[in-house]
């Protein structure tokens, strides 16, 4: 879009303002153009902060890898990565360490499947 | 592990032990003792922060007492040579100069890789940003940190599609401050919006726990948009987006530092067109800390015309505001930085700072009144109605979108030549999956829902409690990778050098231990396009490889041009083989200035023979080039072409301690014929025992002059202080034979 400078029209309504007055508007737009994206950030998540999640747990940067890619083919990453690491470590009672390993292996996914039945909410 | 000033880092002893070694601490650290005044040498400073325990000072500290004021901003430096082991050198020298913020570039292409890189990989124009580079440069910082005595600041970048992995590696490994801004990556790296603003949160609530310093990403527009300074009011509403999503993820205000430049350069009016912004952005962002950047969109490869630029930016500082001081190398408008100009860099930030020290107790902005004022508000309101059509179009991604960013108008005019980017498009799309209702992470510091009670409600607080605590409790979770790549890492690296770190082999270098690299500058009387050529021909003259013209300036078309060649020298120096003769011994000023208080000298002096030279010894004598004369010595100067017989006899009649004989011609050894003259004569007249005698000039060695009856010589490059040295040195000496 192109647009000529339409600054003094554009300003009318900021015109009675005092600078605190404008400085306090300005913060309010700041807040109103990222609510909805802090929102947004709460309600999702990405295989960035699965891995993430992972790390924390105790796993190395390509094992976190190989569990997010297991877990997003089978459609569970609405789970949370970390959840079904921490689940199947439960439900099997092992170490939360040696139940991730097992999925790096190439292992257990059947009962991570089982557990979180198929991925449906 | 303590190291002397005199010895080098040992990068073998750095990477010993590496998957032991834990950071000493997290988060950032500001300098100590500012608000203080503060008397350092004959001054009392203003502006100042606790000085260091060891540094080098500035060139002319030696005319102050050698003092090295260190600024109240911390000093940021950017280091990106692509080898980690070479970067480490290069802190410590940035370290010593005053740097206490030591920022990495990472790899071209990183912001693209999903996940975290390991190893030691080389990279280009930054290092790949890895568990075992990071550790390995922390390691090192620690050491060094102790040596200067002021805690430094390691800093990296938390952007592209693994944001949140690195955050996590920065956290555990005691990285204190990071780029983090999704803006960035949408605009710059065209990576998902979504994916970038989701895997934000989880990033900046990871740094946000480590008490990570946080640098936005906004600076980036001034430099993409055709005519910086018209995106002064989108850098306001970027650096609000960043700021208060992080404030909203939980981020505190004093850790979210602004990235901010004076948007233009000379030869554009750039004071009055930076100062308001800069004036506007502080006022609105009274709480957020700021660092100020240099200005890089308007650098040539000048080194000279950039460094005026950087001072002016520091002016700017000066008189606003500046918690964090970034530097940029003068040398970044041709090349990826040598050590030197880093080191340049510091040090024009440190010596703009100490000369501009309490400015503002006498100068103040009109804040009140006139074109800064006027200015000041219109900035903010065109930042406002930015924000307000932000909201008017649908929001964020919709402004995106529509290319509200890096448009080159000065808002609300617009070129229709912004950025745009699509929610559904760009790298990384389709990635983001909506959490579950039973979705859980039992991990700290995890953003966003998080469904604990499930398990347990007690751990709602302490999410980690369900596994026993995350590596963020328990360090020794950490799973540590050495190396991926057999081909490429630090190890064969090392190999290489090897014949450079443990042997007395020497070889130039700007980037890299033995890249041979030097610089050389020269005048050609001919123009550019000629001189460029002819300067290459001569660097191949000169036997260098890979010769290259990285500055070429204009003296006067027909007249000449200056040029500035880099090159490559394949040969190493043994310094077991250089004959260095020892350093002249120097007294302190305030030493000698008391020997003669107390015991006043006096001299004779001449260029004697056939000899009508005068420069040198003027030089040795005038007070107005730092001769004897300044410390009190009182000089009879004869002139030149004096007899050797003449200076003798002024010696006596004005019973002198000294004669100096400026001596330049040398035809025939003539030089020495004169001073074997002049020592004989004082024998003869029963004065050599109570007289010293020196000779000087450009082929003079004092060891011949010595063989030939003087007590010293001076060569070429001797100066007064040298000079006044001997004499009171001598003087003593003589005293103590009696």
């Amino acid at each position: 879009m192109k647009r000529e400078d339409d600054f003094k029209e554009r300003r009318k309504h900021l015109a009675s303002l005092s600078e605190a007055e404008l400085e306090q508007r300005f913060w309010e737009l700041a807040e109103k153009i990222v609510d909805p994206l802090i929102e947004l950030s709460e309600k999702n998540t990405t295989p960035s902060i699965e891995r993430s999640v992972l790390l924390r747990m105790g796993f190395s940067s390509l094992e976190a890898q190989s569990i997010v890619e297991g877990i997003i083919d089978r459609g569970l990453l609405g789970k949370g990565a970390g959840h079904i690491v921490y689940r199947l470590a439960m439900d099997k009672n092992m170490e939360i360490r040696d139940a991730g390993l097992k999925l790096v292996d190439g292992e257990m996914w059947d009962d991570v499947v089982k557990i979180f039945q198929g991925g449906e909410k | 592990m303590d190291l002397k000033p005199n010895e080098k880092l040992d990068i073998e002893n750095i990477l010993k032990d590496l998957d032991k070694y834990r950071p000493r601490r997290r988060g950032w650290t500001w300098r100590e003792g500012i608000g203080e005044k503060r008397r350092m040498g004959k001054f009392e400073y203003y502006d100042t922060s606790k000085p260091l325990k060891d540094s080098q000072p500035l060139p002319a500290a030696k005319y102050f007492n050698n003092i090295d004021p260190q600024p109240k901003s911390i000093i940021t430096t950017e280091i990106a040579s692509g080898r980690f082991e070479d970067d480490i050198r290069r802190m410590r020298m940035a370290a010593w100069h005053g740097a206490d913020h030591l920022m990495v570039i990472r790899t071209a292409g990183q912001s693209h890789y999903d996940g975290l890189i390991e190893g030691t990989p080389q990279g280009i124009g930054g290092i790949p940003i890895t568990r075992k580079q990071v550790r390995a440069q922390r390691k090192a910082l620690d050491i060094i940190e102790d040596e200067v005595g002021r805690p430094i600041n390691y800093h990296s970048y938390v952007s592209g599609v693994a944001g949140p992995e690195i955050a996590v590696m920065f956290a555990e490994e005691g990285v204190n401050g990071a780029h983090q801004d999704p803006q960035y990556n949408v605009l710059y790296r065209n990576i998902n919006m979504v994916r970038s603003f989701v895997d934000a949160a989880s990033a900046k609530k990871t740094m946000a726990w480590a008490n990570i310093a946080q640098i936005d990403g906004a600076h980036n527009a001034n430099a993409t948009a055709r005519e910086a300074w018209k995106v002064m009011p989108e850098l306001m509403v970027q650096h609000a987006i960043n700021s208060m999503f992080s404030v909203k993820v939980g981020m505190k205000k004093e850790n979210i530092c602004l990235s901010t430049v004076p948007p233009t350069a000379p030869p554009a009016p750039c004071m009055r067109l930076d100062l308001p912004y800069a004036v506007a952005l502080r006022e609105l962002f009274a709480e957020y800390k700021m660092r100020a950047q240099m200005n890089t969109k308007y650098m040539e490869s000048s080194a000279r015309e950039a460094t005026v630029t950087h001072v002016l930016n520091l002016l700017i500082s000066q008189m606003t505001r500046a918690e964090i001081q970034s530097t940029i190398t003068p040398d970044e408008g041709r090349n990826v930085p040598w050590h030197i100009y880093n080191i340049e860099a510091v040090d024009t930030a440190k010596q703009a700072f100490a000369g501009m020290d309490g400015l503002t107790e006498m100068l103040e902005i009109k804040r009140d009144h006139g074109e800064l004022a006027e200015t000041v508000r219109e900035l903010k309101e065109r930042a406002i109605l930015f924000m307000e059509e932000i909201l008017e179009v649908g929001g964020y991604f919709k402004a995106v979108e529509e290319g509200f960013f890096v448009d080159s108008g000065y808002y609300p005019e617009r070129n229709g030549d912004g950025i745009s980017r699509k929610s559904d498009g760009g790298i990384g799309v389709g990635t983001v999956y909506e959490r579950d209702r039973d979705y859980m992470a039992p991990v700290t510091a995890h953003f966003g829902y998080n469904n604990i009670e499930q398990y347990d409600k007690d751990a709602v607080d302490n999410p980690s409690k369900l596994i026993g605590g995350s590596t963020f409790e328990d360090s020794d979770k950490i799973v540590y990778i050495d190396e991926l790549d057999e081909n490429d890492n630090v190890y064969l690296r090392l190999e290489e050098t090897k014949e450079l770190r443990n042997t007395s082999k020497l070889r130039p270098e700007m980037e890299w231990l033995g890249d041979g690299i030097i610089l050389i500058t020269l005048f050609l009387p001919a123009e550019e396009r000629v001189a460029e050529f002819a300067a290459l021909e001569i660097g191949k003259k000169l036997g260098l490889e890979d010769v290259e013209v990285i500055h070429r300036e204009i003296m006067q078309e027909a007249e000449g041009t200056r040029i500035e060649l880099k090159g490559r020298v394949g040969f190493t120096i043994d310094i077991d083989d250089l004959v260095i003769p020892p350093k002249p011994e120097v007294l302190t000023e305030d030493e000698i200035r008391e020997d003669i208080d107390n015991n006043p000298m006096t001299v004779v002096a001449a260029t004697v023979g056939e000899d009508e030279h005068s420069v040198g010894l003027r030089e040795i004598i005038d007070i107005k080039h730092g001769g004897i004369e300044k410390y009190g010595i009182e000089s009879n100067y004869l002139g030149t072409s004096v007899p050797v017989e003449k200076l003798v006899d002024a010696a006596i009649e004005i019973n002198a301690d000294a004669i100096l004989a400026s001596t330049i011609i040398s035809h025939d050894d003539i030089h020495y014929k004169n001073m074997k003259k002049l020592h004989e004569l004082c024998v003869e007249k029963g004065i050599r025992d109570k007289i010293i005698l020196a000779a000087g000039g450009t082929q003079v060695s004092n060891e011949l002059a010595v063989k030939n009856g003087m007590d010293a010589g001076f060569g070429r490059g001797s100066n007064g202080d040298q000079v006044a040295t001997f004499l009171v040195k001598r003087r003593r000496e003589m005293k103590n034979e009696d």
